[in-house]
């Protein structure tokens, strides 16, 4: 039994990283008040970046920032379309999902299948000892101890300084934030862009760590999984960390059933994922704990004059 | 320094000339793809052309392809008219297209004149059953419908992929992940001969059809009501619930139209290689053509003949298919950009104001 569990408990921890990475990027624009349906997209892009820029220079970490970087230009582009000019939000989100889905499928045709350098695991040192803990959490590659620590920066940010108040201010009330003297159009790009940022992060992850290669369509609906799961954590950084590790855990096990050479379809294994995400919106939406969306969340800032 | 301003009235050339401003922009940054890739741009731009609208047969493909991103579209337009974020019409047109073969799998040896109806029937319960469960997820529950049409298909192009493979593959197909062909009942056939088949027809009725039952009766007038919200919808005394429910059966049956004419009059059989994305294409036609019937019909068109082109360059050039992709999501972003412009006016500021 145990030593069917922890091994999936820890696959569970890997795959559920780059959802962990791709939902608190989620979150933090729609604190701020703008919807992101681009995750998908900006997931493949950053990818790609992330993969292309460590194979150029062998070294995974200027990949994992480039893929940070790649995520903070299409968020920017996002920003541009609804902050600027206004657009529609839900359809600037799937205008950049089908670009970055064409952008990666256009340019990432000559590097599949190539090598490039990658993260490794590697036994976190003491944590690694302590048992069963120790197997699933610290015996992993140095990315998914970073994404630990976010979610407790991203709660500190949010609670604890004044900046980040301010970002939520903008993402409940532009108006009063306003009012008050703030610059609700600078923390909007702020907050679109930082959660771009945490999204590529999340990109990167899948073609530096998860795979070590790249293919098209990398990302999978990873990207709409994170969306889904930012409505099931009520917009707070510790139950994305749960949402994500379950869907991680589906994943993982689903890729142990197939391995394990079960009679079921693969098709239907794989479709587990996506029902799950209906599932788990039907249970947040049961909780009925809609009041924590930030009030002004998918609408835009309208100029005076 | 430039001040923004609220214009007074509408703009009202300005849909047509930030359209036509997102389309030479798009071309202009794909000159700049071709060349970044080592090719000769005008020459790839020329190809484009040539391909799309230069020769009878680019017409002619744009027209077939023209067909399902048309009824697509329709369907998710007239959910965004109310509001309702029917992302899912890929899924849609895959269950049509599931159910169409279902039928033509069945009763092969039915006359066409019983069997297509079927077929047809079919698809449009399918693709509207797929449709309806987000909108009885989102009324009941208030779940997310981005989300859940989304979610739907991958679960349907999955449950394709799963029938194709198993159920209801070919035991003559080498192992292709393919169904029989159809009896010659189940097919569509050209008219008069050519490639352009009668599902052009069948759109050309739907269409009509769609715009009749939004003038001139009062669910129509209902559901045009409701775009405005479902607040202002309540307060004119309209069942908001029941067309929610209408409009994603309606939004999903057409989608699953267009996939029943596809699996039938262009493969002639369920395969894979039948999702080729028009459910995404779909959204960015209906929104460049402003959810308006009419504007549908040219914007599916214009699209279709741009993938015509783009597997013109691919062939010739050796372009991937993706470049078509790149080109949608960016005039929509262009397009979306440039609405600001139909609002405001950017004017100089007076001097002796700073």
């Amino acid at each position: 039994m145990w030593e069917f569990l922890i091994p999936l408990f820890a696959a569970t921890v890997q795959s559920g990283t780059p959802i962990l990475y791709a939902t608190l990027g989620e979150m933090m624009t729609e604190k701020g008040g703008v919807l992101n349906l681009g995750v998908e997209g900006i997931m493949a892009v950053s990818a790609l970046a992330a993969f292309t820029t460590s194979m150029v220079t062998g070294s995974p970490w200027l990949g994992f920032f480039a893929g940070g970087g790649a995520g903070m230009l299409m968020a920017a582009l996002h920003g541009f379309v609804c902050i600027t000019c206004l657009g529609n939000q839900v359809v600037s989100g799937l205008a950049l999902t089908i670009l970055g889905v064409g952008v990666t499928n256009f340019l990432g045709v000559p590097y599949v299948g190539l090598p490039a350098p990658g993260f490794d695991a590697f036994d976190f040192p003491l944590l690694s000892q302590i048992p069963v803990i120790g197997d699933i959490f610290f015996q992993h590659d140095m990315l998914v101890y970073v994404s630990f620590v976010i979610p407790f920066i991203f709660w500190f940010f949010f609670r604890r300084t004044s900046f980040g108040l301010h970002v939520s201010a903008t993402g409940e009330m532009p108006a009063a934030a306003a009012a008050a003297g703030l610059k609700p159009i600078r923390l909007r790009y702020f907050a679109v862009i930082a959660g771009g940022f945490l999204i590529g992060l999340g990109g990167a992850y899948l073609s530096l760590a998860y795979t070590h290669l790249w293919t098209n369509g990398l990302s999978g609906g990873r990207g709409w999984i994170a969306v889904a799961l930012v409505i099931f954590a009520f917009w707070r950084p510790g139950r994305a960390v749960t949402g994500a590790y379950l869907f991680g855990g589906v994943m993982a096990f689903q890729l142990r059933l197939q391995a394990m050479g079960t009679n079921l379809p693969s098709s239907l294994l794989l479709m587990l994922p996506y029902i799950l995400t209906i599932l788990v919106l039907i249970l947040s939406a049961a909780r009925g704990r809609r009041i924590d969306a930030p009030a002004a969340l998918g609408t835009n800032i309208e100029p005076e004059g | 320094m430039l001040k923004i301003r609220k214009r007074e009235e509408p703009w009202k050339w300005g849909a047509l000339v930030i359209f036509l401003g997102a389309l030479l922009f798009s071309l202009a940054v794909s000159a700049l793809l071709l060349w970044g890739q080592g090719k000769d741009a005008l020459q790839g731009l020329n190809i484009l052309w040539q391909g799309s609208f230069g020769h009878l047969w680019a017409l002619e493909g744009a027209l077939l392809k023209a067909i399902p991103l048309f009824l697509c579209s329709l369907g998710v337009a007239v959910a965004f008219r109310m509001q309702i974020w029917n992302i899912g019409a890929e899924g849609q047109f895959a269950l049509g297209a599931i159910g169409a073969t279902w039928m033509a799998l069945s009763f092969p040896n039915m006359p066409a004149i019983v069997l297509m109806p079927l077929m047809f029937i079919m698809a449009f319960v399918l693709g509207g059953i797929w449709a309806l469960i987000p909108a009885i997820l989102r009324l009941k529950l208030r779940v997310n419908e981005i989300i859940s049409t989304l979610m739907l298909n991958y679960i349907a192009i999955l449950l394709l992929d799963y029938l194709v493979f198993g159920v209801w593959k070919d035991p003559t197909s080498f192992g292709f992940p393919m169904t029989p062909e159809f009896s010659p009942s189940a097919v569509i056939s050209g008219i008069a001969g050519s490639k352009v088949h009668w599902g052009l027809a069948f759109c050309a009725v739907v269409g009509v059809g769609l715009w009749a039952f939004m003038s001139f009766t009062r669910l129509g007038f209902e559901l045009k009501a409701s775009g405005e919200g479902a607040r202002v919808a309540k307060y004119a005394k309209i069942r908001y619930g029941m067309l929610v429910m209408l409009v994603m059966a309606l939004s999903g049956g057409f989608a699953g139209w267009a996939g029943c004419i596809e699996t039938s009059a262009v493969l002639n059989r369920l395969q894979p290689s039948l999702m080729v994305g028009y459910g995404y294409t779909a959204i960015v036609v209906a929104w460049l053509a402003r959810l308006e019937p009419l504007n549908i019909a040219f914007a599916s068109f214009l699209l279709a003949a741009l993938r015509v082109g783009v597997e013109n360059l691919q062939l010739e050039l050796q372009i991937p298919a993706a470049f078509g992709t790149i080109m949608e999501g960016m005039i929509l972003l262009t397009v979306l950009a440039g609405q600001f412009f139909l609002m405001y006016k950017l004017e100089r500021k007076p001097r002796s104001q700073d």
